[in-house]
């Protein structure tokens, strides 16, 4: 037998000792080779894993210490110096592994440990994080209350649609029991119900504004809780158990007359209404301070869409006065124009009916006066005559004061002579100015033009008034008229100072005054003389008649003719000057104006009016026949007779202009003849005017002389003036058609 | 007489011929042609028309004194005579004839006859009138004075 170095075994090999440790050692091995295989497998699924060195050391420690496990098996037994080789290497690397990862361990178990607190760190973050979203989902929600509120409330105009809407959805977004809204009364003095959301409680219940716990609200821009005792909370019905919590905010009422733009942060105004809120009771709800926040915006928001509304209101509530104010004036204006156009119709037929009668009496008494009468009806017809000439200037006056008040009176507007205007005064007034011992003269400045234009019979009436007056209100001395062109600077006068005239080339101011030494008038009574109808009350003058309209008729005109006028005096008994200027024109040539007024002009200045004209009468009637020719001759005209109308076809020439023909004759037809003459001259300028004299003017003539193309028609017998006038037309026209 | 004396008397009597309807507005005018070129103007005109007037009246007596009347003949001269007496203002004898030719387009006999008397007398009259007037004119430029108008 070898000897062999290995240790004897103790015991035989078929010990059931052996026999276990050896099964045990062989399932280590099982174990510790599978354990790395568990492991790279699962390594390998996750991606993560940051300690593989170690893994990898660790697999082979276990590795190795299966295959000392292994190895052990074989030295149960008897075994070779190999196997004690192989087993021995095995340990020895074991050993060092596991020293190794060992030492290796010493690092990586803190920091595995570690992993595990920031897990639960993490943890807890995400919880955190997930109660912190919680509540920013609230808020946002309340965000999204509080715009839809805003905009609910802002889109509408009408003040109960904003308080209810207001109430609704913040009952509804808040989840409140109760939600109301009080209003200060007119007075200020106390708090009215004006809205709850749910109607249980009378609207109209008022609590007096000077609680203290109201008074702590309105002083405060923020939310307040109150007490659930406090009045204005207790209008839930009792019997709950634990009423829910109160808040109460301030709701500013802005008014249209506080708006500032400088201070508009600070209310000028100290008018709040109050909003009050409940939670719902039972409910162990807290106000939380989003709620709270929430509810301050939307107050703010109602204030400011209420005072929207209340502009709003007001400027319908003004538009519509301005509307029927409108309507009002509309309606006052056509019943003015009615008014005015009735009385129109008044005057106008008034005018014709009164002044009809008032010809009839006047014509027909002074007609009487002519006649053979015993001095006592004398006296009674003048009586008549004086009265009804009164009354005829009365109503004259009247009815002229009228149309100058709506201004429908216009001035007729003619060349006239100045000087004669002042001498018809002046003889108009002499008889009862000498009757009353006055003494009256006229003074009229060189410089004063004949000719002016202007309304003479106005200009007359109203110098015939001021004169009137000077004559009337004197008893004895003298009165002075004098008439001259106003000066530049006199035009200005201190006294009148609204009155600016302005001299020009066409046109000039004529000042007239009229002094008196009679009873004047005090200086207060100065500004009523102009008045209608006002007369001062003296004695001595409330029987010298007049209605008291000259003077405001005078104004009237002189204010027609862009003049002023005005009186003076120094006071009672001191006599008075009465001063007006009216601006008249200046006519341009005195020829045009002379040719202007024609009419006017006398007979006997007629003459060679139509020089040389020639004309030729055919009349059989010699009487007829020369006063023809007298009035043609008279006129200037160069006549031919002749007395037939074959004399006439013979005669006539184209130098004669015109012919005058008696219609009337026997013979031959005056129609025929006058188609005979057109034919003898074919060129129309050549053709004599053929006038036709007739005593007939039925419409049958008169439309036969129109188809024969005559020139005119003259109603027999003809007066000069209407045969000058005549002529002068046809001249002019060519045709006339009638002249009666 | 004095000559102040005639030139009223003048005036009244033409007032009067005025007033009792012998001379109308025509004769006015008529006195108003008179001036310094035409001064015997109204003499003129007047003595045509007695002339005329006188020439016509015989002609209606002769033709109504004929068996057959020749209406037609009278009317023509009737109207000849109205129209000179409207021309110088006979108001009276214009008058009458327009009723004359009335009777003369209603053919009666009876009537024309007792116009024609009537016309005549007016005729006469105014004639005698304006003769007078003629003759005061007269003794008033004779003493020297100027006619009133």
């Amino acid at each position: 037998m070898d000897s062999c170095n290995c240790i004897e075994p103790q015991w035989p090999p078929d010990d059931l000792l052996m026999k276990y440790q050896y099964i045990s050692d062989f399932f280590i091995a099982l174990a510790y080779f599978s354990i790395p295989l568990e492991l790279i497998y699962f390594v390998k699924k996750s991606a993560v894993f940051p300690y593989r060195w170690v893994l990898v050391q660790f697999g082979a420690f276990i590795v190795l210490c299966g295959a000392t496990h292994l190895i052990n098996l074989w030295t149960f037994t008897m075994h070779s110096r190999t196997v004690a080789m192989v087993m021995t290497t095995a340990k020895v690397f074991t050993a060092v592994v596991s020293c190794v990862t060992a030492l290796m361990l010493v690092h990586i178990i803190p920091d595995l440990l570690s992993v595990k607190t920031r897990e639960l760190f993490l943890k807890n973050k995400a919880a955190e994080l997930d109660r912190e979203m919680g509540l920013i989902r609230t808020q946002e929600e309340t965000g999204r209350h509080v715009r839809m509120l805003t905009h609910e409330i802002r889109s509408t105009l009408d003040r109960h649609t904003i308080l209810k809407t207001t109430l609704v959805e913040l009952g509804r977004t808040l989840a409140l029991e109760e939600c109301a809204l009080w209003m200060p009364t007119r007075t200020g003095l106390e708090l009215q119900l004006s809205y709850t959301l749910h109607q249980q409680n009378p609207v109209g219940y008022t609590v007096p504004i000077h609680h203290p716990m109201i008074n702590q609200v309105f002083s405060s821009s923020h939310v307040v809780k109150i007490s659930p005792n406090c009045p204005v909370a207790r209008i839930r019905p009792a019997g709950k158990y634990m009423p829910g919590e109160v808040v109460a905010v301030r709701v500013p009422l802005l008014h249209l007359s506080n708006f500032q733009i400088n201070d508009w942060p600070e209310l000028s105004t100290k008018r709040y209404a109050l909003m009050v809120l409940m939670l719902p009771s039972d409910s162990a709800r807290q106000w939380h301070v989003h709620e709270l926040e929430l509810v301050e915006v939307v107050a703010d928001q109602v204030a400011v869409a209420l005072s929207h509304a209340a502009i709003l209101e007001e400027s319908m509530r003004a538009r519509d006065l301005l509307m029927e104010q409108n309507v009002a004036l509309d309606l006052a204006r056509r019943e003015a124009e009615t008014a005015i156009r009735a009385r129109n119709d008044f005057l106008a037929v008034m005018n014709h009916e009164m002044r009809t009668p008032m010809h009839a009496i006047i014509a027909l008494s002074s007609l009487l006066q002519e006649t053979e009468l015993t001095p006592e009806q004398r006296l009674m017809v003048e009586t008549i005559l004086k009265s009804s000439n009164l009354l005829a200037t009365l109503i004259n006056d009247v009815l002229d004061l009228s149309r100058l008040e709506d201004g429908s009176l216009q001035l007729d507007l003619g060349t006239f002579n100045l000087y004669a205007v002042f001498r018809e005064v002046l003889n108009l007034i002499k008889p009862i100015a000498s009757v009353k011992k006055l003494h009256v003269s006229l003074n009229m400045a060189p410089e004063l033009p004949e000719y002016a234009i202007g309304d003479e019979k106005r200009l007359m009436q109203t110098i015939l008034n001021v004169v009137g007056n000077a004559v009337k209100f004197s008893k004895d001395g003298s009165i002075l008229i004098s008439a001259f062109v106003a000066k530049a600077e006199l035009l200005r006068d201190s006294r009148t100072p609204e009155f600016f005239p302005v001299p020009g080339d066409n046109h000039f101011y004529l000042r007239v005054q009229v002094k008196d030494s009679g009873i004047g008038v005090s200086p207060q009574d100065i500004p009523k003389l102009f008045t209608k109808f006002a007369q001062t009350q003296s004695t001595a003058i409330r029987n010298s008649g007049g209605s008291g309209l000259g003077l405001a008729i005078c104004k009237r005109f002189v204010n027609l003719m862009e003049g002023h006028i005005w009186i003076e005096s120094e006071g009672l008994g001191k006599g008075c000057t009465a001063i007006f200027m009216v601006k008249l024109g200046i006519p341009e040539r005195l020829n045009e104006s002379k040719l202007a007024f024609m009419p006017k002009v006398p007979p006997n200045l007629g003459p060679a009016a139509f020089p040389g004209l020639k004309v030729l009468v055919m009349d059989e009637n010699g009487v007829s026949r020369m006063v023809t020719k007298g009035l043609l001759v008279h006129l200037g005209c160069d006549v031919t007779m002749v007395s037939s109308s074959e004399e006439c076809l013979r005669v006539v020439s184209h130098e004669h202009k015109v012919v005058f023909m008696d219609v009337c004759v026997s013979g031959m037809d005056g129609y025929e003849i006058a188609i005979r003459i057109q034919e003898k001259f074919t060129k129309r300028h050549e053709r004599p005017i053929i006038v036709a004299l007739t005593g007939n003017t039925d419409k049958v003539t008169k439309e036969k002389l129109m188809r024969v193309g005559m020139g005119g028609l003259i109603l027999k017998p003809v007066s000069l003036d209407k045969m000058r006038s005549v002529l002068s037309d046809l001249l002019e026209h060519r045709v006339l058609f009638e002249a009666v | 007489m004095d000559l102040v004396q005639l030139q009223r008397q003048l005036v009244d009597y033409r007032t009067s011929l005025y007033h009792e309807g012998f001379l109308d507005e025509q004769f006015t005018q008529l006195q108003e042609l008179q001036d310094e070129n035409n001064p015997d103007f109204v003499v003129e005109v007047v003595s045509l028309f007695f002339q005329d007037s006188e020439r016509l009246l015989n002609e209606l007596s002769k033709a109504l004194e004929q068996q057959i009347i020749d209406f037609k003949r009278m009317d023509a001269h009737v109207h000849q005579l109205k129209g000179s007496s409207s021309s110088i203002g006979a108001q009276r004898v214009q008058k009458l004839c327009i009723v004359f030719r009335n009777y003369c387009e209603a053919r009666n006999v009876e009537g024309c006859l007792k116009c024609l008397q009537q016309v005549k007398h007016e005729y006469a009259l105014v004639k005698t009138k304006l003769e007078s007037m003629f003759q005061l004119e007269q003794q008033i430029s004779n003493a020297g004075g100027s006619i009133p108008v």
